[in-house]
Formats: C-alpha cells, structure tokens, sequence
C-alpha cells in the first residue's frame, strides 16, 4: 500500500449507542485494559479547553456551544445559534471523559467543529426565512411558529436518505429478527454484565456490512467523518501511540479503516466551510430534557432506566422493581415483598417467552402493572413514568465560563441601569415611560425563568388598567444558579421566557393558564401567547367545574384591558374570554344548588370576580346581568348567594328600588326561614352597607323584621348578623346606627345631618372627575 | 355431577368448546412444539402464545388468531400462567375477557370445561366441594359421596380452573379461594383428606369494572392474582377483523344461509361503535355524544349477525344498511329517552352529512328514533 505513514493498530475504534449503559460499561472496560495516552471523543472541538472542568461536574450535564456574541432577541441568528452535546452518567463519551480525567489522559473531541454546524444552520434557516416572506407576502409577520419550527428547511436532504443510513441499527435489528432496534441493541449491547469480552471490534464488522450496503457516505456527515480522520491523523503524527477513539457506531469503520481514505479526499470535504465565532460552556441538564432533547441525535426514553442499569450492582430487575415498590408505598399503596418477589418472577418469565436474555423495561412495566399495581394502569403509568425518567439535575462547578443568557442578562442590566445589589431595594416604574417598561419587562421574564430577582410589593397588582408597578429588587447568589440552569431554555432573557412559558402551559391547568396569559402580556412574549392561548381554549372546553372557568375569567379579562394599554393585539384574547364567560353563564345556575355557608361564601367571592371581569369586556356585560336576573328570581338558591346577586343588580341599576324592595320582603316575610333570610342579608350587604343608609325604606323593613322574630330565633340569628355588621368600618356603622335612630323617631343629637349639596364648591371637583373618565375613555 | 342423565353429542352442539373447534391446531403446534413446556401443560408457553396470536407453521398449517389485539397482553397472561401465578383478566364487557380465558385453558390443559360461573347466589360448593346428601345420609360420609367442584377437579387433574364474573360471587365465596392459591391444597376436613393441586393447575378469573354493586375482592385475595387488563381495540381496523372473524365463525355454527357480510356495513357499524364510545369522530374534528352502554366488540358482532340473519330470511341476501339500522339502535338506545337523544343528534350530526351514508342514514330514520 502507498501510505505507510498510516499505522491504525495505534488507533482502538470504540463505537457505542450515544448514551447507552452498556455502551459506557464496555467503553470503561476497554480504556481501562487499553490504556490510551490519547481519547478522541465525538464531540465539538469548541469543548477541549473547557475538559479540565469535568472533575468537577456533577452529570446529567450538557456542553453548549454558542455564538460568541449575542445575537439580537427574536433574530435566526438567537434560535439557530446554539446547539447541546448532552451527557447523562450513562453515557459512554461521559465515560471516556471520566476515564481520562482520572487517569490524566489527555482528552480531545473530534467531531466538526459546531463553528461549522451552527454557520450552516443559520444559513439555511435564513434562507427558509427568506423563502417563507417570499411566499407569504407581506401578511406574516415573524410568527411563532416558525420560530419553533426550523425543521422544513432540513427535512428535503433527509427524505433522499435511504433507511439504512437513517435506521442502522433498525436493518441490523430486522436482520436478527428483532421489530425494534433499541430492544435488538439492549439485548446484544447494553445489557451486558461486567467482564464480558470487548463488543467493539463485533460492532465495527457489522457497521462496516451494513455501510457497505448503503454507499459512501455524503453531504454532512460525510464532512464529520472526513474532520474526525484529520484529527485522528493529526493526532498520530503528534506521536501518540495509543489512541482511543468514542464515537457513534456508525461512525466507527471510517474511522477504524482509516487508511481507506485518501488525505486528499478530506481535505478537499472540508475546504471553505461556513463559519461563525463561537464559545463553548458547561450547563446542567435534566433527564427529563435528556428523554426529548437533541443533540447527539439518540434521545433517551427511559434515562432512568439505563442510569439504574449503569448504577445497580446487580440483580438490576429486583433493584428496580423494590425501588417501584418503595414508591408505591410513599404513594400509600399496600405493596409487600410477596408482590415484588411475583413481579420479578414474572417480568423474568415474560422475558423467557419473549426470547430476551435479560428483562428489560418493557417487562419492568408491565410487571409492575400486573402485579404490584393489581392492574391498576394509571397509577402504574406515573410510578412507573416517574421511575424511567427518574428525574435528576446535573450541577456544574462555579468557575465554568458564564452561558449566553446570563451575558445577556448583564447587558440588559447595563442597557436598563439596574444593578444587581445584594440587599433590597424598592422600585417604582411608570409603565408609560419606555425605559421603565423596559425594566418591569426583564424583571417579569425572569420571574418566569424562576429568576426571582424583583418581587412585586404588591402581589397580584390588583387594579386594572395600571401603569404603575412597585418592586423589590435584591440579587441572591442562588440566582445565578437559577439562570445557569435556565440556559437550556435558550440564549436570551426573552427567547428562554417563551420557551419557559410554553414549558409550563404544556401541561399547566386552566388557572395556571390564565395566570400565565397575563405574565405572557406583562413580560411580553407575544411568541408565546399564542400557543397558551390555545391550550386555555381547550381546557375551558372540557373543564366541567365552574369555579375554575371562574377564577380563570379575572386574569384574562384584565389581559384584555391591559392589552389594550400596551397596544399589543388582543383581539385573540378577548374572543377566549368572552367564550370562557359564555361557559361560566351556561353553567352558572345549576352550579349554585347545593352549597353549604362556606361553599356559598367562597363562591360569592368568585361571583364577585366574574362580575367585575365582565364590567371589564363590556361588551357581554348586558348577557350576563341576564343570567344572573334569571339566578335571582330562583328558588333553592343559597341565601347568600341570592343576597349578593340581588346586590349586583341594584347596583348595575337593573333591579329598581321598588322591586328590590318587594324581594327584601319576600325574604324578610314570616315563611322565610331566619337563617336563610339573614345568610340574604349577609350576601347582600357583603362590602358595603351604605345602601342602608341611603335607602331608608330597605333599613326600616330589616328593622321591622328583626323586631318581629321571637326572642330564641333571634339569638340564633345574631352571630350571623354581628358577622355582616361587623365587617363595615366604623364609619359606616355609624352612619347606618344614626340612621336606625332616625327611623326610630329619635333625635338626630349630632351634627351629621345633611347638608345641602353647595354647587359652586362641588364645581371643580366634579369637572376633574369628568377629566378622569374622558381620559380613561369610558 | 358424577352421574348425568343429559350427556349429549358435542358435534350438533351449538357452540362446541374451544379446544374441540381448534382440535388440529393445537395437534399441530404439540407436534412442532419442541420447547419446554411448564409441568402439567399441553404445549410450552411460546406455542401457547403462537396459538392465540395465530401465526403460520413450517408445516404450513394455518393457526388462525384468537385474540386480536395487543401481543403483550397476551404475553402477559402466559407468563403469568408459567410462573404459577393466578391470572385475573380485568375489562369492561365485550373485550373478550371469556374468550381469551376459554382459549387459554384450552391450549394450556386442554380441557376449558372447569368452569365455574360466579353469581350473587353462588355459594361454597361451587368452588369448594358439595355433598350428594342421599348417599351421604344412606352411607356416611365418604369420596363416594362427594360432588367436587369444577376447581378441584382441576386440582385433582393439574388442569386450569376457570372463574367468570369473580367479583359477582359473595365476598366469603371468593375468600374460599384463598387457601386454594396460596397452599395449592384443598382440605376436606369431613373425610380427614386434602386434595393436593397436581401441577399444571392454575386459574384464570375474569371481572369487570364497569358493573355497580359487585362485590370488591379482598386485597389478601387480590395480591395472589396477577392483574391484567383487556382494552377496547386499539384500532379501527383490528376492530373490523375481529368483528367480520367472529360474524364468519358464528353464522357457520348456526348454519345461517350464506350472506357476504358486506366489509362496508362491518366498517360502519365499527365506526359508529367506536365513535359513539369515543366520543369524537374517526376524524377528530366533531365531538358527539356518548351513550350509557359500553358499546363493546362483542355487541357489534351480535349487530352484525342479526344483521345478516335478516338479510338471510327476509332480505335480498345480502347485508344493507336497513338490515344492522334497528340492530344497532337497540345497542345504542339502551336508556329511551338520554340516548335517543344521544343517538339522533348523531345521526342528524355525523350520519347525515357523511359520504356513502345517505342509505345508511334513511334507513336509521326509517327503524325511528
């Protein structure tokens, strides 16, 4: 052969299921016995400065390459401009990592540099963009959906792939017989015990059997493996004489077979490639990203699963199984031993049956379910979901290079002149200054990403149409935590909030929905309103308890009206509320029967709410007055709930004196049971008790009413009524005992009477209070 | 009973048991079957399984499915049934719950006939043992006298024991069970003996969790089954295979003239069942009603075969639309007045406006809702 210089006994190929137990198992095996002076991971190259740091890592984590700069919120360049290598205990290139730590060896990742990834992804999600306007005219503005969406772009390269490159694993797994790769791999690969011999040079035959079918690789990968021999070739003349290599499978024959492959063919591949400036840190990942995110490629499923397979000494299917059991048990289920010993036996059997050397999940499951849940699927699906995922937070040391989103969180603290202090401070924001309102924004956002740096004085703003926001600000060190773990969410403040928020609303119900659509508007992630907007519309439809649709109608309906403040759309927003009031009236008269006093109050209070919401969406205001009219005049309808709608309609002016008065009597009259009439009165007088004074009529037949009960009824009755009275301040209980004394005949001894009103002095006020409601617009 | 009077040719039965139906495809599979099999069993647990999924064997002998649905439901219960373990088959009416455990006791004992039908008025003897009382009082007590159980005849065979509708029978019944589950003995105390489970004895129970007022098993009972629940077909087309299987296999055995059980009226009466049970359409986009019945696979098997027993004698032998329309309405409407409702807003709804239904349609409003 024509090129001595190539010398591949030097060079130990270990190809391995990207996070796989087995995988990582063999890898410790084969280092340890190999002893490399070098190992070559499949991995950005951006990371090799940042390896020292892995003694100090504590997995699941994540490598995260990113621009070096960052890049402007809501542009190509801040959703493309990042990628994650996630690494979980169990994986095998964490393995090698560890190994070569321990042992100081000197480690190096050889895969493309993501300079290149993330400069080609850039561009073709650019060009898609461009493509998208062209097409879509001038009526799409950059909507979400294609912000969380770059795969169109991608998906034409994939589709001409054939299968046996997409799926390897899958046509070596049809070749022995198996329907699924992933259990082909476990029973071959993963499921090995310790001290069996090497699998790799097996892997390596058979990938190179399976890639001779397939051709010669092209396009992208193609361009990985032609980089990786140039480091692997790099790596060799530098004299190392023992180099371990961890990379993908598939990878392994072009790498093992490294004389095969012309210098000149490689460096040809890799000529004027795009690129861009990037920087690389560690972030603490989550199992629960590791079972869906990307990356490596190869989700997990079931990270719980192989960390236990990783981690168990042995007997990993009674390991397990007593691990589900002890869970069961803290959920309050009665599980014995005798129920783990059956279950073992049977996931063991069913592996019989199946032809597998080992139960694997599939078996753990459905033992679990048969046996220790006594086949009861929905508590075994969350043990058992729980368990598979079994969720873990990685943790990474203080002196790792900060992440993007912090970055830009301390230029937006220059941008905003806010300094992150360490002791509280109080501030006060007008939110009609843009500066301001830049700075309630960033404080709400990062509220969102659990960055609890502002707390709101007070909670739940509670007025509407407010432009005033007061804060206390105090920077805890935990924070910084706090936003290093977010930064999986994404690079900027604002990216990682929408895609925060779209977290939570998954799987959020519908209060927290509401709640979450008036932070959306606070913090300004119109990106990601949409989406909970839809997920509120859904769950309002088949949410059957009324008092949710209730509690969720104020936020929403306040949206609307601070919407209209912020001039954002929300036109969508008022349609989800006016659907959601439309539901609560259908729903609102069956829903009152029944309610014992503390039901009843509880539900006042939420009558109370929802009457205000609709004040706020005018427009539906008149329907729902009719719907609590028709409450009004029903019977079976809990005294105080009955008092208080009857209240709402004096007030709204829908119920006339008179009426109103004939209904007092109607509840006041002998037939009326005491307690029923005092919970009315309860119910009627709830806040304000005013009325009382300025309707003389209404107080004397109370008065009348109270003297005619005899004296045991009114003894029952006067904690109830001391309860209703008690609550009006002094004031106004004065006001209404003057009042009583008038009534009664008696002499009006101070000097409260009533003056008449002075027109000229009332002038000024009244024309400011007209001001106030022109400007306001109503 | 040890002495029948009623002994009668299981070739006119109406519906011969399973293991006579299937006579050469459990023949068939002993005779390729050379895996291990559990004590006391037929076939090893892989031909079992092989049995009830159907499959083709080298020989080329056709072994027709039994359960269509979930593979690892079936898997399950083979392996519950190898570990000695009791199995507990869990469904609401119509998932074949019966069949399924008919089927198992046949592949694994050959023998499906111990069964024991659980009822509010079944009582110990029906799964203990009883006393033929004119010899007990002529000769004393003594095993010529005693009338044991379908349960320990199957102890006393190693053969699988079965028990329908467990959670129908009193509480103190089912609890008689527990001795024979955990120390696989039966003692008959009279007589001062102890039937002793031979191996190869097991028992499968069925019971359903859709009925009120069932008596709930104690959990001292319950921890000795191994639970496995049958759900309603996951797809539209199992559903259809199972529905035109059974309706093939049912109008053979009653020798109903031959009708071509029309795939269209299967397909649509398995949509209706479906989306009615569902709630919501195939296509997902209009939500309807769900009526009061469960609306299982084994109602519209019967809708179906009725269906074609019309068609036969007063139709024009072959199955229309007017021949399954009052069928299916009397699955439908089992409440007059909530599911009529149910029923006509799917008609004026879904039916109505749907393509290729119009005939269907008429004729649902011809029968009247």
């Amino acid at each position: 052969m024509g090129r001595p210089r190539v010398d591949t006994s030097k060079v130990s190929v270990l190809g391995v299921r990207h996070h796989g137990p087995g995988s990582a198992r063999a890898v410790r095996a084969a280092l340890d016995e190999l002893k490399p002076d070098l190992v070559l991971i499949e991995g950005p190259p951006e990371a090799d400065s940042i390896t020292s740091l892995v003694g100090g890592l504590e997995p699941p984590v994540a490598l995260l390459v990113h621009l070096a700069d960052t890049p402007k919120a809501g542009s190509v360049r801040s959703r493309e401009g990042w990628g994650f290598w996630p690494f979980a205990s169990f994986s095998p290139e964490w393995a090698a990592l560890r190994h070569a730590h321990d042992n100081d060896v000197p480690v190096r990742f050889c895969d493309l540099p993501a300079a290149h990834t993330i400069a080609e992804r850039i561009a073709r999600a650019e060009a898609g963009e461009e493509q998208r306007e062209k097409t879509a005219g001038e009526e799409s503005a950059p909507s979400p959906e294609q912000a969380e969406n770059p795969e169109p772009a991608e998906a034409p390269e994939r589709a001409e792939e054939p299968r046996v490159r997409l799926d390897p694993l899958g046509v070596l797994a049809e070749a022995a017989g198996y329907d699924d790769a992933e259990r082909w791999w476990d029973d071959v690969v993963e499921q090995r015990a310790e001290g069996e011999p090497s699998p790799f040079p097996a892997i390596a035959d058979a990938m190179a059997a399976v890639r001779a079918e397939s051709g010669p690789e092209t396009g992208r990968n193609a361009r990985r493996e032609a980089y990786m021999r140039q480091t692997l070739r790099g790596a060799l003349e530098q004299g190392y004489e023992r180099i371990a290599v961890v990379c993908g499978a598939w990878h392994a024959p072009a790498l093992r077979d490294l004389g095969d492959y012309p210098i000149k063919g490689d460096t040809a591949l890799l000529k004027g490639l795009p690129k861009v400036k990037t920087t690389a840190t560690w972030v603490p990942w989550t199992h629960g990203r590791l079972a869906t995110a990307s990356g490596y490629g190869a989700g997990v499923t079931s990270p719980g699963w192989y960390h236990h397979l990783f981690t168990a000494t042995d007997r990993p299917v009674h390991r397990w199984l007593t691990a589900a059991a002890r869970l069961l048990r803290e959920e309050g289920q009665q599980v014995s031993s005798s129920h783990v010993i059956e279950g073992v036996r049977l996931a063991e059997s069913l592996a019989v049956l199946r032809g597998r050397p080992l139960a694997g999940l599939d078996e753990v499951a459905e033992a679990t379910t048969a046996v220790l849940c006594e086949g009861e699927q929905t508590r075994a699906a969350l043990v058992h979901g729980r368990m598979a995922i079994g969720e873990r937070l990685g943790s990474v040391p203080p002196e790792t290079p900060m992440v993007p989103l912090q970055r830009d969180l301390i230029a937006a603290q220059k941008r905003l002149r806010l300094k992150a202090e360490a002791f509280d401070r109080d501030l006060d924001l007008d939110l009609r200054k843009e500066g301001l309102r830049e700075r309630s924004v960033l404080l709400h956002r990062l509220r969102l990403l659990g960055v609890e740096w502002g707390v709101p004085r007070t909670p739940d703003g509670g007025q509407r149409g407010t432009f005033r926001e007061s804060w206390r600000l105090r920077w805890e060190p935990e924070m910084d935590v706090a936003l290093i773990e977010a930064a999986p969410y994404g690079t900027t403040v604002a990216s990682a909030a929408t895609a925060r928020v779209v977290e939570i609303a998954a799987d959020a119900e519908l209060p927290t929905l509401t709640a979450l659509t008036e932070q959306c508007l606070f913090a300004e992630l119109g990106e990601a309103l949409p989406e909970v907007l839809a997920l509120l519309t859904d769950k309002a439809a088949t949410d059957s308890d009324i008092t949710h649709l209730m509690s969720a109608l104020p936020p929403l309906a306040r949206s609307t009206r601070y919407g209209d403040v912020r001039g954002t759309d929300s036109g969508h927003l008022r349609t989800v509320a006016q659907q959601i009031l439309a539901r609560v009236r259908a729903g609102l008269v069956p829903a009152v029967r029944g309610l014992d006093d503390d039901a009843a109050a509880r539900f006042v209070k939420a009558l109370d709410r929802t009457h205000n919401a609709a004040t706020l969406l005018d427009d539906d205001l008149t329907a729902w007055l009719d719907t609590l009219a028709d409450l009004a005049v029903r019977d079976n309808v809990p005294g105080r709930i009955a008092g208080r709608v009857n209240r709402i309609l004096s007030d709204t002016g829908r119920v006339d004196a008179s009426e109103l008065r004939r209904r007092l009597g109607l509840v006041m009259s002998p037939g009326t049971e005491p307690a029923h009439a005092v919970a009315w009165l309860e119910g009627f007088l709830q806040g304000s008790g005013l009325i009382l004074v300025h309707d003389e009529e209404l107080l004397g037949m109370i008065d009348t009413w109270l003297l005619a009960l005899p004296e045991e009824r009114f003894t029952a009755i006067l904690p109830l009524l001391r309860r209703t009275f008690g609550a009006f301040d002094a004031a106004e209980r004065q006001e209404i005992g003057s009042a009583v004394t008038r009534i009664d005949g008696g002499g009006v001894t101070d000097s409260r009477e009533r003056r008449p009103i002075d027109v000229n002095r009332a002038a000024p006020a009244v024309a400011a209070v007209l001001g106030l409601l022109e400007r306001s617009g109503a | 009973m040890t002495t029948t009077a009623l002994s009668t040719d299981s070739a006119s039965a109406l519906r011969p048991h399973a293991e006579q139906t299937y006579a050469s495809e459990l023949e068939a599979l002993a005779k390729v079957d050379d895996r291990q099999r559990p004590p006391g069993w037929r076939l090893s647990p892989w031909a079992v399984t092989r049995y009830l999924l159907g499959t083709t064997l080298d020989d080329g002998t056709e072994i027709t499915p039994k359960y269509i649905g979930s593979r690892r439901v079936v898997e399950i219960a083979v392996a519950t049934l190898a570990t000695d373990r009791a199995l507990l088959l869990i469904g609401v009416p119509g998932t074949a719950k019966t069949w399924l455990s008919e089927h198992l006791a046949a592949a694994i004992a050959g023998d499906s006939t111990l069964l024991v039908q659980g009822t509010a008025g079944t009582s110990e003897e029906a799964v203990r043992y009883g006393w033929n009382y004119a010899r007990l009082l002529a000769e004393g007590p003594s095993e010529a006298a005693l009338v044991p159980s379908p349960i320990m005849n199957a102890m006393a065979r190693g053969s699988i024991g079965r028990i329908e509708e467990l959670t129908r029978m009193p509480s103190d019944v089912q609890d008689g069970l527990i001795t024979v589950l955990s120390e696989k003995a039966l003692p008959v105390a009279e007589l001062g003996i102890e039937v002793q489970a031979q191996r190869g004895f097991n028992i499968i129970a069925t019971a359903n969790d859709r009925d009120r007022g069932v008596n709930d098993l104690s959990s001292a009972l319950r921890r000795r089954f191994n639970t496995v629940v049958l759900p309603v077909p996951d797809s539209a087309e199992d559903e259809v295979r199972i529905v035109t299987q059974r309706v093939e296999q049912l109008g053979r055995a009653l020798e109903l003239p031959d009708v071509p059980a029309g795939l269209t009226e299967i397909q649509r009466v398995v949509t209706v069942f479906r989306e009615l049970r569902s709630g919501v359409t195939e296509d997902n986009t209009t939500k309807v009603k769900s009526p009061s019945g469960t609306l299982s696979t084994a109602e519209a098997i019967s809708v179906i075969t009725s269906g074609i027993a019309l068609a036969a004698h007063f139709g024009d032998g072959e199955l229309r639309p007017s021949d399954v329309a009052a069928g299916i309405q009397g699955a439908v409407v089992q409440d007059r007045v909530a599911d009529g409702v149910v029923w006509r807003e799917y008609l004026e709804t879904v039916a109505r406006e749907r393509e290729g239904w119009n005939d269907f349609y008429q004729a649902c409003r011809e029968v009247g809702a």
